[in-house]
Parts: structure tokens; C-alpha cells; sequence
């Protein structure tokens, strides 16, 4: 039953796992990017309160959906590689870490360029966006953590460590539109029973999302491979994978 | 005209959509690079041992 689970921790099959799944991952994250861009962009209707200026949410949600899930994946890849050593656990924890932080800093942009017409400013310290500010701080420190050891394997221990105890940031962040009183709106896609959004709102919204999420997958995909030749380039099978 | 104006919000709306294209960009083009470099590194590594 777990074959496939520790399979996961041989690097030539992570490293050319991770080449077959690129194009496929890019495929679909280009075909849902497009059609959720036209859907969200010409084919949704105004808001009736916020006019145009709605369709930021194209963007917003589904970078800041990435923010937290690319958290997520690395403190949960940290435990892994902690708990049960795999190191191709630290690599995918490494590989996920600019890329969640570069999704962090635009969900923070385009967030303050949607305030400004909706709440009058670009930015304020709304728990929403103060604990998403925190996140970045998080990604910054896990990502200047690991190099900061001569050892690497302590740096992945120490990054993984820091990713897990700023995983409680996470829902913190989900749940501050509940927790306190806040500028933020609440949530904009229920995940339990019917969402509040009209359909024709909605489908460009969890395009996009799919289109993110793959898009995720292709460039994770990608930086692991480099981080499988950094970690294992003194290895027989990368020699021969070079020449080949 | 009224596509690109955005009922009024064109100069919040664009550069939303402008960035995110850059960051996107930019991820792919980073991801390749490192990638590129780490490959680099074994090739050099490959033609020390050789010789």
C-alpha cells in the first residue's frame, strides 16, 4: 500500500517523474489561465457594487489560495522529510518555497490595488492582510534559513522546523475575516453548500484556480529537478542521466 | 473602448492582471534557470573527473 508513498523518495524517479509531468502540468495551467482570463474579463458581468473593479478577484484569490496551499505543501513536505528522512521531502519543501512567496507578494499587490478603490487606502492593518504580510516575512525567513547552514541537511532540518511552527499562520490567516472584525470580505468560495457567487462569476474564479494550481505543479516540477541535481550530483544515476 | 476602460477602475484593474502575467513569467523563467545552472554544475563537475 505505501510502495508508491516511499517510492517518492528515490531521486531518479522523482527526477524524471517531475520531466514527464512538466508539459502536462503546463498544458492544462495555459488552457485554464486563458479561458478563465476570458471568462473573468469579458465574459462575467459587473458587480453591482463594485462595477469592474471586481475582476481583480481573478487574480487575488486564486494567488492567494497559492499562498497558503504552497505553505501548506512545504511545512507538510518539512514533516515528511523530518519524520520519516526522505530528502526528496526537503527538495519539494525548497522547490515550493519562491514560488509560494511570489504568489504571497502578488496576492498582497493586487489586494492593495483593489482596496484603494474599494476601502479608500492601499494598504491597513486589517488582520487579513497584516497575518498575509506575516506569511511572506515566513516564506522570506524558510527560504534564507536553509543556505544559512554549511551543513545542508541542517538547513533543511532548520527550514523545515520553521515551516512547521508558521504553518499555525495558516488558519489564522483563513479564518481572520471570522475571528475579528475585519475590512477583508469574507470568504468567496463556500466549500460547503451552494456558494454565493452567480455561476457565470464563479466558473472563470475556479478556472483560474485550476489554472494556477497547475501552474504550480509545472514550475514545482521544474525548480525539483534542479534541486534533485543539486543534492545528488555526486551520484552515478546523474552522471549517466547528464550524458545520456 | 469600455472593455479597456473597466468601467472607470482601468488603472487598478490592468496592472493586476499586469503583474500577475509578470510574476507568472517570472517564475517560469526562474524555475528554468535554476534548473539550467544546477545542470551546469554537474556537467562542469563531470568534465573535472574526465580529465
Amino acid at each position: 500500500m505505501w510502495t508508491w508513498f516511499f517510492r517518492l523518495a528515490s531521486p531518479p524517479y522523482v527526477y524524471r517523474s517531475a520531466a514527464a509531468l512538466t508539459p502536462w502540468f503546463m498544458t492544462v495551467a495555459a488552457i485554464a489561465i486563458a479561458c478563465g482570463l476570458i471568462g473573468g474579463l469579458r465574459l462575467a458581468p459587473p458587480d453591482y457594487q463594485q462595477g469592474d473593479a471586481f475582476r481583480i478577484i481573478y487574480v487575488h484569490v486564486p494567488s492567494a489560495y497559492m499562498s497558503l496551499f504552497c505553505y501548506t505543501t512545504m511545512a507538510v513536505a518539512g514533516a515528511i522529510g523530518l519524520i520519516w528522512r526522505i530528502k526528496m521531502a526537503y527538495a519539494l519543501a525548497a522547490a515550493t518555497a519562491p514560488v509560494g512567496a511570489s504568489f504571497t507578494a502578488l496576492a498582497l499587490v493586487t489586494g492593495s490595488l483593489w482596496g484603494k478603490p474599494m476601502w479608500g487606502t492601499y494598504w491597513a492593518w486589517d488582520p487579513r492582510l497584516t497575518s498575509e504580510l506575516i506569511l511572506l516575512f515566513l516564506y522570506a525567513g524558510v527560504m534564507s534559513l536553509r543556505p544559512a547552514f554549511e551543513d545542508p541537511a541542517r538547513g533543511d532540518r532548520a527550514a523545515a522546523l520553521l515551516s512547521i511552527v508558521g504553518v499555525v499562520n495558516v488558519p489564522i490567516i483563513h479564518y481572520s475575516v471570522q475571528w475579528w472584525n475585519s475590512l477583508h470580505q469574507g470568504a468567496t468560495i463556500a466549500k460547503i453548500g451552494k456558494s454565493e457567487m452567480p455561476g457565470s462569476m464563479l466558473w472563470p474564479l475556479l478556472t483560474m484556480l485550476l489554472g494556477f494550481m497547475c501552474f504550480y505543479g509545472a514550475v514545482v516540477c521544474i525548480r525539483l529537478r534542479g534541486e534533485v541535481l543539486n543534492r545528488e550530483r555526486r551520484s552515478a544515476w546523474v552522471r549517466e542521466a547528464i550524458k545520456s | 473602448m469600455n472593455f479597456w476602460a473597466m468601467g472607470g477602475y482601468a488603472r487598478f484593474v490592468w496592472p493586476c492582471f499586469g503583474l500577475a502575467g509578470l510574476v507568472l513569467a517570472w517564475n517560469v523563467w526562474s524555475a528554468r534557470r535554476f534548473h539550467a545552472a544546477a545542470r551546469v554544475r554537474v556537467e562542469r563537475a563531470l568534465l573535472m573527473t574526465d580529465e
